[in-house]
């Protein structure tokens, strides 16, 4: 089947979801800011939902299709380590990641989010080109 | 719609824990049905000098088209159904930390090919290297909290 149904279909879902979270709960669906008060321990019922909820997902997924979705992962665990290190940092310094600015903050024709996916964007582009020059 | 006095506080709380779950549980089938939780779709689609994988870009495209609707519906409701009043990030200008946490996180997202949300919702598969993403993320975000919580006006979110 054609790549791009799938992904157009997962992706309405997953602006249902930020949708339900701001008219119910009055929430913005950012996963980074989800998971940071949850480290800091605040709100811990609602975001703790949440992030079962967010693993509930490929079950459910195993449920409808008979197979989990796949998630091939070729980095080293050094490199996963750093990555791991890098993501959560950066956004929390940033504010957001692909969810909180990338989805709510690109609806709401936030000029912050603009310039944060156009940042994000652009310097995950240039590591992955970066890396398959060093390592083809 | 309904009247706030006759609803419990308790069952405001439940009835929040109950849409949290749900948005999140359509969240996460969402990112397995659209590919996003596969780090290497990830990095093919960012691969755009190489072998590009453009498919990607319609998760974003269905997402946003979808919030963008609930954004406009959220202006004609004067409170959301559960709660007091929307939390929306206030907006303040473009700096530094939004610019410099942006590429930092970029290039976390480039090197493994995950963001916090796939990593959370592909722990269910019960991976090593997610597990280890996982830890390295939360580790990440506590070591931000500590250095910002020092510095005068730092921490924000």
């Amino acid at each position: 089947m054609n790549t791009y149904w799938p992904s157009l279909m997962g992706g309405m879902l997953i602006g249902l979801s930020a949708g339900m979270l701001l008219l119910l709960n009055g929430r913005v669906a950012g996963i980074s800011g989800i998971l940071g008060r949850l480290a800091q321990g605040t709100q811990v019922p609602t975001n703790a939902a949440f992030v079962i909820g967010l693993m509930i997902g490929p079950p459910l997924y195993r449920l409808g299709s008979g197979a989990w979705p796949s998630v091939t992962i070729t980095a080293s665990l050094p490199v996963i380590a750093i990555a791991g290190l890098l993501v959560g940092f950066g956004s929390r310094m940033g504010s957001g990641c692909t969810s909180g600015h990338g989805v709510v903050g690109l609806a709401r024709l936030s000029p912050r989010s603009i310039a944060a996916v156009a940042t994000f964007l652009a310097t995950g582009v240039a590591t992955v080109t970066l890396m398959r020059l060093v390592s083809p | 719609m309904m009247h706030p006095a006759r609803i419990s506080s308790a069952q405001i709380l439940v009835a929040q824990v109950l849409v949290a779950l749900l948005a999140g549980a359509v969240f996460g089938l969402g990112l397995s049905l659209s590919g996003m939780l596969d780090p290497a779709r990830v990095r093919g689609f960012l691969d755009v000098a190489g072998d590009w994988d453009p498919s990607l870009a319609f998760v974003l495209g269905g997402a946003v088209a979808v919030a963008f609707a609930a954004m406009v519906l959220r202006r004609r409701l004067r409170r959301p159904a559960f709660a007091a009043e929307f939390h929306l990030p206030a907006t303040t200008p473009i700096d530094t930390r939004l610019i410099l946490g942006s590429a930092i996180f970029g290039a976390g997202w480039g090197m493994a090919g995950l963001c916090p949300g796939p990593a959370l919702a592909a722990l269910s598969l019960g991976l090593a290297p997610v597990v280890l993403f996982v830890a390295a993320m939360l580790a990440g975000m506590v070591i931000h909290d500590r250095l910002a919580a020092r510095q005068p006006g730092g921490s924000r979110s």
